[in-house]
């Protein structure tokens, strides 16, 4: 188990790593003559006029809360679903109880048109 | 059904203990040699993929695709990789620039940390972790940091907005496909990548016992990968090219390869998941052969990936966000509590698979008799010249 682990590690290091060796090896392989013109944002086009970085709108903010509602239930899904063959009947009961709650969650936020794109 | 890997395994760890090194340095070796072949398959089969779906697409288009380099084009892949090695790579001077280039090295790590819990055959595991599934899903999380990230970093209009427009695609399709891996995941008690196939044995796939979330899965999947008709993140005739916009060189070529790459995985999960992983006829006998059925289950789906790609039309985003939260949550939902129902029914298993089949098929028709009721009372609204937005 723990030699499992270990090549998990070693895994993750190499991945992480390898991509920015190779970026460091074209880094002295390639030509490099930047000028003002070729490093003006959006190269091709014209110069986008404002900043950037405004607020953003705040339809993604609600799509992210309710993500995180399903997101946490899944924290409970899969520990329910690896031990259910072993569960009783109890454990059916308790997870329709709580996707049942969940639903209601849902259907509320369709009802006061969350999930509508304006 | 451990076979393929100990056999190798036992000759290799009786070589290095000839050698007469320490156990530690054979867990080190051991390591390096799964990492090595892991990461030389992922990049390799990257470059396969790449001409598939450029030949693939050129045919759908009455056209030839790549036929120049090598038989068939096929080192094509190799010369453009070459090409982008060498080009100049621009980082625009308003840019962020840590983030700007860290985001391309996070995208490939994302996708490459997936590949080390996949199956490959009978035994044939980078790492079988018991948490397998869960981890599938956690670093495929890590995957949309990258992307936020570019889009955020670049300080372009356009990649920022592609980065919104990935960031609330992919979080909403995640649930959808979370739901659908789960299903398999409660028919077999376990979360291991390796257990998951041996649980369906003598033809009894979870895709065939539940149709419905292994299309559920499927189509999650498109959206997960920025495909068509999920691909607005990187609508060309919209945003331009959305998050990757700025990046040119071999920065850009990380982003291509991550997309690829997670092509590739995407499907081999849906292969472990719901289409037996390596099984098939004769694979008790010939270990082999597993690798074979496996490579050729998955290439099936990325060759379906592709074809929908070269021939659908794309979502608006409206459309995008409520099919996923009112047509596929609400399923997955729905599908995770009739799997639940029924793995407790007491009647024998073959009863049992052939009424989830049927139940399934019959959600199946449901969901698509709705959806296709909303939109031809939409087309007709539309056609009334009433202002129909949703």
């Amino acid at each position: 188990m723990l030699n499992t682990y270990a090549v998990i590690g070693l895994y993750a290091l190499v991945a992480l790593t390898f991509p920015f060796i190779v970026l460091l090896f074209a880094r002295l392989v390639r030509p490099s003559k930047p000028n003002p013109l070729k490093n003006s944002t959006y190269e091709c086009g014209m110069e986008t006029i404002g900043d950037t970085w405004v607020q953003f709108r705040a339809q993604y903010y609600l799509f992210a809360l309710v993500f995180v509602v399903f997101d946490v239930e899944v924290v409970f899904l899969y520990p329910w679903a690896v031990a259910y063959g072993k569960l009783g009947l109890f454990a059916l009961v308790e997870m329709a109880l709580f996707i049942g709650l969940l639903a209601v969650a849902l259907v509320y936020a369709w009802r006061k048109g969350i999930l509508e794109w304006q | 059904m451990d076979v393929l890997k100990p056999q190798i395994g036992d000759w290799w760890h009786a070589l290095l203990q000839g050698a007469g090194l320490s156990s530690g340095w054979i867990v080190f070796l051991d390591a390096l040699v799964i990492t090595l072949i892991l990461l030389g398959l992922g990049l390799t089969s990257v470059l396969f993929a790449v001409w598939l779906e450029r030949k693939l697409a050129a045919r759908v288009q009455d056209r030839l695709g790549p036929n120049r380099v090598g038989p068939y084009g096929l080192v094509q892949t190799v010369a453009d990789a070459l090409k982008l090695l060498t080009k100049e790579d621009i980082t625009p001077d308003n840019a962020e620039r840590l983030s700007y280039n860290l985001a391309p090295g996070l995208a490939v790590f994302a996708v490459l940390m997936l590949l080390l819990v996949i199956p490959f055959g009978p035994g044939l595991i980078g790492a079988d972790i018991n948490v397998g599934v869960l981890y599938l899903v956690a670093m495929g999380s890590v995957g949309i940091m990258a992307i936020l990230m570019a889009g955020w970093s670049s300080n372009n209009k356009y990649a920022l907005l592609g980065g919104f427009r990935a960031v609330a695609q992919l979080l909403s399709y995640e649930i959808p496909m979370i739901l659908a891996m789960s299903v398999p995941v409660l028919f077999a008690g376990t979360m291991s990548m390796e257990k998951l196939v041996e649980q369906q044995a003598h033809g009894r796939w979870f895709g065939v016992v539940m149709p419905a979330a292994f299309f559920l899965y499927f189509l999650a999947a498109l959206a997960e990968n920025e495909r068509t008709p999920f691909d607005l993140l990187e609508a060309d005739s919209e945003i331009v090219a959305g998050y990757h916009i700025e990046y040119s060189g071999m920065k850009f070529a990380w982003f291509f390869l991550a997309f690829f790459l997670n092509t590739l995985i995407l499907s081999a999960i849906a292969t472990t998941l719901f289409l037996g992983g390596w099984r098939g006829p004769f694979v008790e006998q010939v270990p082999a052969l597993g690798i074979f059925y496996f490579l050729a289950k998955s290439f099936v789906l990325v060759f379906a990936f592709m074809w929908i790609r070269a021939t659908f039309p794309r979502l608006r985003i409206d459309q995008m966000m409520a099919f996923a939260w009112k047509v596929m949550v609400p399923t997955g939902l729905v599908l995770v509590l009739v799997a639940a129902v029924f793995v407790k029914l007491p009647v024998a298993p073959l009863v049992r698979d052939v009424l989830l089949f049927l139940v399934n098929v019959f959600i199946l028709l449901v969901v698509a008799g709705l959806v296709g009721r909303h939109l031809r009372l939409q087309i007709k609204r539309l056609s009334e010249g009433a202002a129909v937005v949703s």
